[in-house]
């Protein structure tokens, strides 16, 4: 089974703060990681490996700091590491990034099933899943939790909504995005951190992949940023003050008076 | 699409720097640089440099689409076995708004088997028309099948505007759907309106994980599309005199292609207390302490009839499970009362939180974010506060019943009394 695993490399969303007075991120210390959706996709990745042979690759596009993502994801046990990195891929938006992801995934030709994280923690959009399966040509379930069976033509996952789990039969090639509680992602090993440390990260370019100019980056991106706020808060607080009785007493009244009591 | 810093003018005075959202701008030698690696040409920097007029965006030649063609908003009207759900109600009264300031009709697009009864309930909920596609094959939703016709649907009558709710469905057909018509979407928007000159759709939606507010556009291709989460909008009256259209869509001539096949669906057992739903939540966060501690947060929901949520620190130390999580990774609320306890306030928790109609936050810290976004608050130990309220609140109650009961025997005797019953 040839696997390949999309990763992203984030800032550490939980460390980042911002500078009140100029709305802008406060970076510095902030560290890289990758992806938290993603690690959950590069684990079934490995499993999938091990019970139905084949090989696992990971493909990211970055700047090129992310060749350290694409290296935990060799020290985990895949293969090949991939990164797609450019200065055309910059600003690219979900469409542009899907468009550039399926561009990569066709060069490296025969593959049976892609993973994706259900989102990334930067961006949160869960976009780029579906997306690059319909520039792929292939089907997709998003937010799979379990993997019963998987054969040459198809594959049988579980995913949760709202109010259900489905058992979906997809026919492959194919394209899944997965969530939280799918497996425990592992450790890297020594046997794969010496492997990680023997290969070499590929970097393609734009025109490695045989990108269209006009449909990577910024210039292929539909979408754009106009404008960064901070999120405004304005409620004028009431401080109920006095002993934890009067406080308490005080807070039930105001309640009653607004009629949510 | 470029950007770049006109030498001449700048006096390296670093407004830039700090305008700039991702850190992309360094000044050396009183100049500044912008690496276009990390550059999003949102033009914050332009802005901050109105001054010196020093930095530049440079538009290339862009193919623009004959916007007038696009005419119309359009909400997916998401059901399930035939009952549209209720984010679709919000994403009307929300499109609505949109299309009365681009006097242009709303519309709903409906997909099922044996649906059509459902229709009616959109144009109640404000529709003008609704498109309906009605077959066995569309019975249950596969990515396939919907987004063949949804797309079909758009390139036939071009809407201008096409809004998802940010479902598990949405989610996973809008992107499709989106890549297939080659157009810009936005996920999880919580702001939506017409910029006025342009007429482009402004969509705000929170970023990095809600530390700041992005206003996107999708300014040369169309429809415009955007996902939005469940109860951020309020949903319009219903209104059984409206009138609207219902038109039949013919699909057959596309050929439906089903590469996936829904074999079961096990419905998770009704989880008492949804917080999606409730009208009050009390939520506990990671200031309680330990999983026993949080046993008061359930308490205090159970006396006042409210559902149970949770930040996400709680969630993630085990005292209470994920379905309980409000916020950016959790779920949006929007309860009548919302009774933060021990929450410092995240922006990612508040950004899931902060629309509800009344929210109080207990915390021990006076200088906890949460505080910001409080109607009333209390600084003091939860540990005290929550059980107190809870007394006082099952106190209430009592007297509650009491009262009821009085009142019936009361009404009892009236009525005996004027000889309306016979004891």
């Amino acid at each position: 089974m040839n696997i390949i695993v999309c990763v992203k490399q984030v800032p550490d969303i939980l460390e980042v703060s911002v500078d009140k007075e100029t709305n802008t991120l406060i970076r510095e210390g902030v560290d890289s990681v990758i992806n938290p959706f993603d690690l959950y996709a590069v684990e079934e990745g490995l499993r999938l490996k091990e019970q139905y042979g084949g090989q696992v690759y990971v493909l990211s596009m970055g700047p090129p700091q992310a060749i350290a993502t694409l290296r935990q994801g060799l020290s985990l046990g895949a293969e090949r590491g991939i990164l797609l990195s450019d200065i055309g891929f910059a600003g690219a938006d979900t469409l542009a990034t899907s468009y550039t992801l399926a561009k990569a995934v066709k060069k490296i030709g025969h593959f049976d099933l892609v993973i994706c994280g259900r989102q990334a923690v930067d961006g949160d959009t869960a976009h780029v899943g579906p997306s690059l399966a319909e520039k792929l040509g292939v089907p997709h379930v998003s937010c799979v939790i379990k993997i019963h069976e998987v054969t040459e033509e198809y594959m049988i996952a579980e995913r949760i909504t709202e109010d259900a789990k489905e058992k979906v039969k997809l026919s492959l090639p194919g394209l899944i995005t997965v969530c939280k509680g799918i497996n425990e992602p592992r450790f890297p090993s020594l046997k794969w951190k010496i492997n990680a440390a023997r290969t070499r990260v590929e970097v393609w370019s734009a025109h490695d992949i045989g990108a269209d100019e006009s449909k990577i980056g910024l210039k292929g991106s539909p979408t754009r940023v106009v404008k960064m706020t901070t999120p405004q808060h304005h409620r004028a607080g009431q401080m109920l003050e006095g002993p934890v009785g009067e406080q308490v007493a005080d807070l039930v009244s105001k309640l009653r008076e607004r009629q949510v009591l | 699409m470029g950007i770049r810093v006109i030498a001449e003018k700048c006096s390296g005075c670093k407004l830039c720097v700090k305008a700039c959202p991702f850190g992309a701008i360094t000044v050396t030698k009183k100049l500044a640089r912008i690496d276009i690696a990390k550059c999003n040409f949102c033009g914050a920097c332009v802005e901050a440099c109105k001054k010196f007029n020093a930095i530049e965006l440079i538009y290339e030649n862009v193919q623009t689409v004959d916007k007038s063609k696009y005419r119309g908003v359009w909400v997916f009207a998401e059901q399930k076995m035939g009952g549209i759900s209720d984010v679709v109600f919000e994403l009307l009264g929300k499109g609505r708004q949109l299309a009365r300031s681009l006097a242009e009709p709303i519309c709903a697009m409906l997909l099922g088997d044996q649906v059509a009864s459902a229709a009616r309930d959109l144009i109640c909920f404000g529709a003008d028309k609704v498109y309906l596609a009605e077959s066995e094959q569309l019975g249950v939703f596969i990515e396939d099948t919907f987004t063949e016709v949804v797309t079909g649907l758009i390139k036939e009558h071009k809407p201008n505007i096409v809004l998802f709710g940010a479902t598990s469905i949405g989610r996973s057909l809008a992107p499709r759907v989106a890549s297939r018509l080659e157009t810009g979407l936005t996920a999880d928007c919580t702001g939506l309106e017409i910029d006025p000159a342009t007429k482009d759709l402004l969509q705000t939606r929170p970023a990095f994980g809600g530390n700041l507010m992005a206003t996107i556009i999708c300014p040369n291709h169309r429809p415009q599309m955007a996902s939005v989460r469940p109860k951020v909008f309020k949903p319009v009256q219903r209104n059984e005199l409206r009138m609207g259209r219902i038109i039949k869509y013919d699909y057959k001539n596309h050929t439906l292609t089903q590469r996936a096949q829904l074999l079961a669906v096990v419905k998770e057992a009704a989880k008492t207390g949804g917080i999606a739903e409730a009208e009050i939540i009390v939520a506990g966060g990671f200031g309680l302490g330990d999983a026993e501690n949080f046993k008061i947060i359930e308490k205090l929901a159970q006396a006042m009839g409210a559902a149970v949520g949770a930040s996400r620190r709680a969630v993630d130390s085990g005292w209470v499970s994920l379905p309980n999580q409000v916020g950016q990774t959790g779920k949006t609320v929007r309860p009548k009362l919302y009774i933060a306890c021990g929450i410092s306030g995240a922006i990612q928790h508040l950004v899931g939180m902060q629309s509800s109609e009344i929210i109080v936050a207990i915390n021990k810290n006076p200088q906890a974010p949460i505080f910001n976004v409080a109607d009333y608050c209390i600084v003091g130990d939860v540990l005290e506060v929550v059980p107190a309220l809870t007394k006082e609140i099952e106190k209430i109650r009592l007297a509650e019943q009491d009262e009821l009961t009085v009142t019936d025997g009361e009404l009892e005797s009236q009525l005996v009394s004027s000889g309306v019953r016979q004891s």
